[in-house]
């Protein structure tokens, strides 16, 4: 193998494989750090730079970062990354003096903002302080978008998103609420220098069944309804409710029926449970709500009468795989089952829509409905027109808007600029920083904390059943919080290997606790990956390779179960081995890291 | 040295043994010795070759002196028997232990001031007297613990950090061990793992007295160019004449080698001993001819390493002593004491 180029920034950010998963790639270990610090506001300022919402993603993020974690891999349990984001937006003090200052007087351009939810909000954010007149368009009377309208209170309460929506609005946007764009061309006829289209995914998906038109009083969409829960023009539900689907929406959908007042609540999912899109946390808090969740169960009519739902059947199938692994429906032969529903909520899935946009407006859409963008810039075809968010590629999580939105500032910053979009691009960069800072010191806690994850507190059921309001997770305390930290692994503290002070004494082969290290001869991947210490089967993770040593060995380090613990460089005599933050530069406009 | 106690987090695919346990569970306490120290390799090397062999670690007995050396069977096999004797004094403590005991396996850790300076005498004798053990020397030319004066296995002519040369001829103990009875005499080299691991498992389970000589170079003293026990020297002067490894009994024998490159010895236990031999001229059954060849070898300024001499169906002291097989220390009071009668029919026997 050739010897691994280090100073590639993307090397050594794959092995901090919680910043790597996040699609913001928020610096996780060093919030975790300022947590573990106390520097709460230091901790929030690093998330909020990054993921723009600590506050709301600390409760509703999706957290790609946790089954990331190598804590997954060397043990069991991730860390509990997502709530001790929110440790740190529960925590912090005040945080006026670290925003960025925008400017009173403005450069001139104009940008329009269509939608408010968090992909415009990240590029009003991103933009503002460059001195961008940012206007916002939106259809509700109030902002926040899905984060409002979609996310009940008992998750994300009220006062945490508006603190950190006002927070962006209040750094200068113009806002037009409630109003709803009706053309685009309207909106290009205004004349704004460049357009960043954030209107979401906002059409729930239907069900063409029998019985589906003739019962429709008694059948909701489940976002809509959950919007119009949020917004207070629906305060209950009666009777027996079903929840059909499968995905986060239908956790939200049965939670809160059961807090609205209905007599009983199921959701019945045409899946597996294991392969259901909710994440694993939603499902079990239904479950703990005394939610039943039925899976399998495909819909195959409603049935009505006199204009009133009685109920559905359903089919029974089973869920196997076909010869690529795939899982195949293949109907189980049961009989069919009917459940009695006074109110169904249809809750499987949502999609872009925007009649609004002409189409000979220079946008093009591909064959399902989705604009056509480069994935780079976030452009589409009409060169003023940017998209993010769920309505660029499809319905994601909050923390994709975000790093969309990142991207498409740098973009309209650019095209304002008259620059080229992708050659004139920042390019990404690494900083090490050694962490030695005496003969056995090093400025992190290297110690290994063998520590189970922490539990979270909840509030009691009874309480969180009976009030919309009462938020169900407690979170962490400061003390919990600092628990939970020290269980970071600091992966963005790596180990880096200098061949020309190396004796080959083998120290460090002995010390690691991981068997990372091997002296071995020089091979194909492949085969040198059966050669070492420990066999290094883990494909997406690499090997550091050094250059050939005065034996002609060459060091190689697997990086996959790496503790970081640094113990390899207090045993290594020359310190051919050093402990070395890696620090991220990822082009962001605006940064308030930079 | 560190203060950071190893991280008991391990890796998920390592190996378990026949008794259940990884190598992890062969450490021992955190190494308070140089960082680079070949020390710490050799006790990794021991690590290895107990987790390897699936011996239970409260069947061992660890004995040393003092010295850096000495200091190492703190930090493997942390759950067996262990004692830190006086300087020199292994030798003693260990003939008694083992007479005592015979069910231990004894492994005897000493360095070179301790075995070649203060304890040679006692070294001469435990040679002699064929204790059932392994002795194994951290052989690094250099007193460490006082900051690097020369040892008496210092070669002449090398020299010291300041770069003053040594004026005396060097004490060879695989020589001396060869000499005076020892049934299976090697030498190694602390950054050869390899080797050193098979030497070991071979050393252990060989029914005699086992001596291996590592060189183990002394990172804070010993390793700058003019030493002969650095790693860079070692690494261009090491000479492997014959490399070895056990073979336990019920494993089925298999040549993976050229016909003539290896040879199985059977132990008295129904296992092997494979020999692999990297050097034709080479014979580890005969002593004199061993002798003679690191004497010529050594004149050229080579390191010979490997399995130097082994004989294998041989005596030591319990079948010397003709003990019975119960460990002395499990003989009850009525076999110590078989009372008057057993006495007077034994003064009889000398009339």
């Amino acid at each position: 193998m050739k010897p691994t180029n280090i100073h590639n920034p993307d090397y050594f950010h794959k092995v901090v494989d919680c910043q790597w998963a996040c699609p913001a790639h928020t610096p996780v270990p060093e919030y975790i750090r300022l947590i573990a610090a106390e520097r709460y506001t230091e901790a929030y300022m690093l998330n909020w730079d990054s993921n723009v919402f600590p506050g709301i993603l600390g409760r509703t993020c999706d957290r790609p970062c946790e089954p990331a974690c190598r804590r997954v891999r060397t043990e069991e349990k991730p860390v509990a990354i997502c709530r001790l984001k929110r440790v740190a937006a529960d925590y912090k003090g005040d945080i006026t003096d670290y925003l960025p200052p925008v400017p009173k007087k403005k450069n001139g351009f104009r940008v329009a903002l269509l939608g408010c939810g968090p992909a415009s909000l990240a590029v009003a954010r991103d933009l503002l302080p460059l001195g961008y007149e940012v206007h916002m368009f939106e259809k509700d009377p109030a902002g926040g978008g899905m984060m409002r309208t979609q996310i009940p209170a008992f998750r994300l309460p009220a006062d945490v998103l508006e603190e950190e929506v006002d927070l962006i609005l209040d750094m200068g946007v113009e806002c037009h609420f409630g109003h709803e764009i009706t053309s685009m061309k309207e909106m290009l006829d205004m004349g704004f220098d460049a357009y960043f289209v954030g209107t979401g995914a906002p059409r729930g998906r239907d069900l063409d069944i029998p019985g589906r038109a003739e019962s429709d009083a008694h059948i909701s969409i489940g976002i809509d309804w959950l919007s119009s829960v949020a917004f207070g023009h629906t305060t209950s539900i009666q009777g027996k409710v079903i929840v059909m689907g499968g995905g986060n929406t239908a956790m939200d959908c049965c939670r809160t029926s059961k807090r609205l007042g209905a007599e009983s609540v199921h959701v019945v999912v045409r899946s597996g449970f294991d392969v259901m899109k909710a994440s694993e946390w939603e499902k079990e808090e239904a479950m703990l709500e005394g939610i039943p969740i039925i899976n399998n169960r495909p819909p195959r009519e409603f049935v009505h009468e006199g204009g009133k739902l009685k109920g559905i059947w359903f089919t029974c199938i089973e869920q196997v795989p076909d010869e690529n692994g795939r899982l195949k429906s293949v109907p189980t032969g049961e009989p069919d089952v009917f459940m009695e529903a006074d109110h169904v909520l249809m809750a499987i899935g949502q999609e872009n829509h925007c009649p609004w946009i002409e189409r000979d407006l220079g946008i093009e859409f591909d064959k399902w409905d989705c604009p056509v963008l480069d994935e780079i810039t976030f452009q589409s075809t009409n060169a003023k027109v940017f998209f993010g968010g769920d309505s660029a590629f499809g319905p994601e999580n909050i923390i994709w808007a975000s790093a969309h939105a990142h991207q498409a500032a740098i973009s309209i910053h650019l095209m304002c600029q008259g620059k080229d979009l992708k050659k004139d691009r920042p390019p990404r960069g690494v900083n090490l920083i050694s962490q030695k800072m005496g003969v056995h010191e090093w400025s992190y806690d290297s110690e290994h904390d063998p520590a189970k994850r922490v539990f979270v507190p909840h509030s009691k059921l009874d309480k969180t059943l009976s009030n919309i309001k009462v938020e169900v997770e407690l979170g962490f305390d400061a003390r919990l919080g600092a628990h939970e930290a020290q269980r970071c692994l600091n992966c963005d503290i790596q180990t880096v290997f200098t061949e020309k002070l190396c004796i080959e004494c083998d120290a460090c082969v002995d010390i690691c606790p991981m068997d990372c290290i091997s002296f071995v001869e020089n091979g194909e991947e492949a085969e040198l990956r059966t050669r070492l210490m420990a066999p290094a089967e883990n494909l997406e993770q690499d090997l550091y390779v050094s250059e050939a040593l005065p034996t002609t060995r060459v060091m190689v380090k697997d990086e996959d179960l790496c503790l970081h613990c640094g113990l390899c460089a207090e045993r290594c005599p020359t310190n051919a081995w050093d402990m070395q933050k890696s620090v991220f530069h990822l082009p962001q406009l605006g940064s308030y890291a930079e | 040295m560190t203060f950071v106690a190893k991280p008991t987090a391990r890796h998920p695919s390592l190996k378990i043994n026949e008794i259940g346990l990884t190598r992890r569970d062969y450490e021992g306490s955190v190494s308070t010795l140089c960082a680079g120290c070949g020390h710490d390799s050799v006790s990794a090397a021991i690590v290895s070759a107990c987790a390897e062999l699936g011996l239970p670690p409260h069947k061992f007995l660890k004995i040393s002196g003092i010295g850096c050396s000495s200091k190492t069977p703190n930090y493997f096999l942390g759950h067996s028997h262990g004692f830190n004797s006086v300087h020199g004094r292994m030798p003693s403590v260990a003939t008694g232990a083992s007479l005592a005991n015979k069910e231990l396996y004894c492994l005897g850790i000493s360095g070179d001031g301790d075995s070649a300076s203060i304890g040679f005498g006692q070294f001469a004798h435990i040679v002699r007297r064929r204790i059932n053990m392994l002795y194994i020397v951290d052989n690094n030319g250099t007193y460490g613990l006082t900051k690097g004066q020369f040892s008496a296995t210092n070669d002449l002519g090398s020299t010291s950090k300041r770069g003053v040369p040594n004026l005396y001829e060097p004490i060879d103990l695989v020589s001396m061990a060869m000499q005076i009875g020892a049934t299976f005499v090697a030498r190694s080299f602390s950054g050869d793992k390899r080797q050193l691991v098979g030497l070991i498992k071979a050393g252990l389970m060989h029914r005699g007295f086992s001596f291996i000589d590592v060189i183990s170079p002394c990172v804070a003293f010993n390793n700058h160019n003019g030493s002969t026990k650095s790693f860079a020297h070692m690494r261009n002067m090491q000479r492997e004449v014959v490399s070895a490894d056990y073979v336990a009994p019920q494993v089925e024998m298999q040549i993976d080698y050229a016909a003539g490159e290896t040879e199985d010895v059977t132990m008295p236990d129904g296992a092997h001993l494979r020999l692999r031999k990297l050097h034709s001229d080479y014979d580890p059954h005969d002593r004199l001819h061993a002798i003679n060849y690191l004497g010529e070898r050594g004149r050229e300024g080579e390191v010979v390493t490997g399995l130097l001499y082994v004989k294998s169906d041989t005596e030591n002291t319990h079948d010397i002593l003709n003990l019975v097989d119960t460990p002395l220390n499990s003989l009850d009071e009525e076999d110590l004491c078989p009372g008057l009668d057993a006495l007077e029919s034994i003064n009889q026997s000398f009339r």
